[in-house]
């Protein structure tokens, strides 16, 4: 199955742990999708880096718009605002971090 | 490449440090052109704002003010702001007005990502009719954010992908996102300009600008 890494960037006041980010994203996808649509999205988090609030997530290429528009509507993660903002869409991790500078 | 727009920022006029971070991370996001919204009463002024502002849009609050916006061909964009559908007046008859009128249909993302639960599906099922009628009867449409502050202004792909939630393709939304707000910012440019007559005849010599012609 084809993947698609994700580059992001958590705007917030206060620092925002990896857990944090997960269960975040992962609430956003079952709000929006439901159980059935989160299935299939084959969501990870790849790597997330707190001091300089930037990550990489992975899900299947047929669903990174849905995951897109999960990450695009997460406002609030520990009653903290916050904006996602997704850096790049990639196929490889070589060629993300490439694009998008990590 | 695509120039993409955002022509409804919503900042605070008055605290300049908001209005500086959003313009500034709006240009990071990849918008080329931003638009903030200034608050007069357009609608009682229309013909003196029409000449000093490049893009006219009108926050349809009720239905009156929908169906005379949408009549009005110097309106630019038609927003509907409130999430209840009963407040939401882009029908079938105001769409017909709309196409005829040349407006444009705005649909502002920051109530829809800020919305919770019912509210979200109630708009996301608003706005899924809304885009079929603005396609039934070819209204173009923008999308922006609507963003009062910076917590609320996502990228253009971003917004892309959410307007798949109300059945918009990614290419329809990313035109909404580009080439519909720039045309009618180059038109309305136009329209501004000394040497614009009317649509599609401008002035190209004046008869005292060269004495030896």
């Amino acid at each position: 199955m084809r993947k698609r890494y994700l580059a992001f960037r958590v705007v917030s006041a206060q620092s925002v742990n990896k857990r944090d980010v997960t269960d975040a994203v992962w609430n956003a996808i079952l709000k929006l999708f439901g159980e059935y649509g989160a299935s299939q999205t084959n969501l990870a988090l790849i790597e997330y880096d707190q001091e300089k609030s930037w990550g990489i997530i992975r899900c299947s290429r047929r669903t990174v718009e849905m995951v897109r528009a999960s990450i695009a509507s997460v406002t609030e993660i520990n009653e903290t605002t916050v904006a996602i903002h997704v850096l790049g869409v990639s196929g490889t991790l070589k060629a993300l971090r490439r694009k998008v500078s990590l | 490449m695509k120039r993409f727009v955002d022509l409804h920022l919503q900042p605070s006029i008055k605290d300049l440090t908001q209005v500086k971070n959003m313009v500034s991370l709006a240009s990071e996001l990849g918008y080329h052109m931003i638009g903030i919204t200034l608050p007069p009463n357009v609608l009682y002024n229309l013909s003196r704002f029409r000449r000093k502002f490049e893009v006219i849009s009108v926050v349809c609050t009720s239905k009156a003010v929908a169906r005379q916006a949408a009549k009005d061909r110097r309106v630019d964009f038609l927003s509907f702001p409130s999430t209840n559908p009963r407040q939401r007046f882009f029908d079938h008859a105001e769409g017909e007005l709309a196409s005829k009128a040349f407006s444009s249909l705005e649909i502002d993302m920051a109530p829809l990502i800020s919305s919770k639960s019912f509210q979200k599906i109630r708009l996301l099922s608003s706005l899924r009719k809304e885009v079929k009628i603005a396609r039934k009867f070819d209204v173009p449409v923008t999308i922006s954010s609507g963003a009062t502050n910076t917590h609320l202004i996502r990228g253009p792909y971003d917004y892309a992908a959410i307007a798949a939630l109300f059945d918009m393709t990614t290419p329809l939304a990313l035109h909404a996102l580009s080439e519909t707000p720039l045309t009618i910012v180059q038109r309305n440019r136009e329209k501004l300009s000394p040497n614009f007559v009317a649509p599609g005849i401008r002035v190209v010599r004046r008869k005292n600008c060269c004495p030896n012609a």
